[in-house]
């Protein structure tokens, strides 16, 4: 005698039945879902911040794309990452501008198409041929934004006025009360301006590397502490740092939206420009939607975006940006003084010689910067 | 046998690692294999590591005597006055602390140790302060009691809990007063108790991080936030690595030292 074959409705007719093809069907549910939007992952070695849904999120659902980040602080910190991972480990690199020479220099980045980004939109000539970007006439890497550092400092300890010179430092009622950002190139540059060393910041003979040495000692006992990103933060926003030296815009700015007393400016002696830049990794798969990644960035929509990015303001580089900018928000576009005609618009400053472009030492090592640093923390 | 193993495995190899790492060369942000002295030499011709060294050694014997100090009472009342089962809740309600992070730990004395503060504000009720106590070494020792001080209060407890409560009884029945029965039985009977408690409280001070850091706000810097000034800048891994070398060899010899101190038998003479 034959067993009857089971009809397919009788197949759900006991509970053991029920629940192998109902169960089955509730795991193979997500898989089901992601063959079908399964997103491309893009790997991103940035600061702090770029990869976060306030930045890229609409790039994302848009593109059906997923940012996988890898934060840094610091060039030193994002060259070992990448010296130290397999090629093509990252597709996109956001680097500081004086470090992309090296990066070009180690084989870690792609050639670019000039033609596939925005340069006649530039707001400023030196962002078109930014220093270190191009090499032998060929690009390697593309402006994103800019940020100004000064003298930051609390307005309830330090007036507008004495705010104007980097010499509000040493002033005497805030004797402990003054930090650094705990990295030397930021704070000794600003000091060497403060000796006058003015376009020479980082090309410093011995004599010059001397006195600037000799200058910061000078500002050791008015020190309170040496921070990182979110000490600098909080002890600017809880009052006990009234001074701030190494920093600017980005990190008060971020503080004033909030409310707090404290502002940054560019001193008489001149200031200097963090500059960050996009490049696309050697040998990424993904180099296609990489670019066009950076093509939004550098839309009117991007540049709002990096404008507004909820880890760190910054400024706007091209035109379309800014305007798109002023239109979106101006409350931000007024606080970080970009709009024409406005006292200490990002662009003046560049063009009166008052801002200085963040580089590294020409005439000593990172390493004798870094041992002097080491030596005056423990001064 | 598998404790052997294990040991080699996590720890004996781990170390060796470390050791061969501080000959190796750091050439364009890469460690190359080397046997090198170049990072021996250049950390030990630099001031700046003598003077973080000796630094980190003073304060965090400063911090050792401090939890000591501060332990004692409250680890005497345990052991003594308390009942068997206050205790065993006391106990639970100090090992309560390692339950949560250290560093969310730390973050909270920013509230209370602010000049805008708790402690600030209830000082100002008095007409006293505001007293500066982030990033100072005031900071960076409440850090370190913040880590150190349950784990002294539960070895100090524990120890004075097991001393034969008859040897203190037949002190005073002597005449012994209270502070000579603790100078004179208490003491000497917790000796190597004592002695854990201060080794282990002179490790975790010594290697510290974050207290330093975030409470004393790198104002000299201890060998652990210079480790992290080495590597930051350069890369410098090896050199990282003899300041990690230097730092256990202070500690095997401390930890030795103490250990042989503590279980030395008393001469008979």
């Amino acid at each position: 005698m034959t067993k009857p074959a089971k009809s397919k409705s009788s197949l759900l007719t006991n509970r053991r039945d029920f629940l192998r093809v109902g169960g089955g069907a509730i795991l193979a549910a997500p898989f089901i879902n992601k063959v079908h939007a399964a997103p491309v992952e893009i790997n991103m070695l940035a600061w702090y911040g770029h990869g976060e849904p306030d930045v890229v999120a609409e790039f994302e659902a848009a593109n059906n794309v997923k940012f996988v980040p890898k934060y840094y602080a610091g060039g030193d910190n994002m060259l070992a990452l990448i010296a130290q991972s397999p090629p093509g480990t990252y597709d996109i690199i956001l680097s500081d501008g004086e470090f992309v020479q090296q990066l070009n220099a180690a084989g870690y980045i792609e050639e670019l198409e000039p033609a596939d980004y925005p340069f006649d939109d530039m707001l400023h000539p030196d962002f078109q041929q930014f220093p270190g970007h191009w090499s032998d006439g060929k690009l390697h890497s593309v402006i994103l934004r800019g940020g100004h550092l000064g003298v930051s400092y609390n307005k309830n300890a330090i007036t507008a006025e004495e705010a104007q010179s980097y010499a509000c430092f040493w002033k005497p009622e805030i004797k402990g009360k003054v930090g650094h950002f705990d990295w030397h190139l930021p704070n000794l540059g600003m000091i060497s301006l403060f000796e006058g060393n003015a376009a020479d910041l980082w090309n410093l003979d011995d004599a010059a590397w001397g006195a600037v040495q000799d200058k910061t000692m000078s500002l050791r006992e008015q020190i309170g502490g040496f921070f990182d990103y979110g000490g600098t933060f909080n002890s600017l926003k809880n009052g006990e740092m009234q001074a701030m030296c190494g920093i600017g815009d980005w990190i008060t700015g971020t503080l004033e939206r909030d409310g707090a007393p404290v502002a940054s400016v560019i001193p008489k002696e001149g200031g200097i420009q963090f500059t960050e830049s996009y490049c696309i990794g050697k040998n990424s798969e993904k180099a296609d939607i990489v670019k066009k990644f950076m093509q939004y960035m550098l839309s009117p929509a991007g540049q709002v975006k990096s404008a507004q990015m909820a880890a760190y303001p910054g400024f706007c580089v091209t035109k379309g940006g800014r305007a798109a900018l002023i239109e979106a928000d101006p409350k931000e576009a007024m606080r970080s003084h970009q709009m024409d005609g406005m006292a200490n618009e990002p662009i003046a400053l560049i063009n009166e010689g008052r801002i200085h472009y963040r580089d590294i030492p020409t005439q000593q090592s990172l390493e004798d910067w870094n041992d002097f640093w080491s030596e005056y923390k423990n001064a | 046998m598998p404790i052997i193993v294990w040991q080699l495995a996590f720890f004996v190899g781990p170390v060796l690692f470390m050791v061969a790492m501080s000959f190796f060369l750091v050439k364009n942000y890469r460690m190359t294999e080397a046997f090198e002295f170049v990072n021996w030499a250049k950390m030990f011709s630099k001031g700046y590591f003598w003077s973080s060294y000796w630094h980190t050694v003073w304060i965090a014997t400063i911090s050792t005597l401090c939890a000591m100090c501060l332990a004692f009472p409250a680890a005497f009342a345990l052991a003594f006055k308390a009942s068997e089962n206050t205790r065993r809740w006391a106990i639970f309600f100090l090992i309560i602390p390692f339950f949560t992070s250290y560093l969310v730990r730390t973050f909270s004395w920013f509230v209370i140790l602010s000049e805008s503060g708790v402690v600030n504000a209830i000082l100002g009720t008095v007409g006293l302060g505001p007293y500066t106590m982030l990033n100072t070494h005031i900071g960076t020792l409440v850090g370190y009691m913040t880590l150190t001080l349950p784990l002294v209060v539960i070895l100090q407890t524990v120890t004075m809990a097991n001393i034969d409560r008859t040897l203190i009884e037949a002190a005073r029945n002597l005449g012994c007063k209270p502070l000579a029965v603790i100078w004179r039985v208490i003491l000497p009977l917790s000796k190597a108790g004592f002695i854990i408690a201060a080794v282990f409280c002179f490790i975790l001070s010594f290697g510290d991080f974050v207290a330093p850091f975030y409470l004393g706000g790198s104002q000299e810097p201890t060998l652990p936030i210079l480790i992290l000034d080495t590597t930051k800048s350069g890369q410098q891994w090896p050199r990282a690595a003899v300041i990690a070398v230097v730092m256990m060899a202070t500690l095997f010899t401390l930890a030795f030292t103490a250990i042989a101190i503590a279980y030395r038998k008393r001469s008979t003479s």
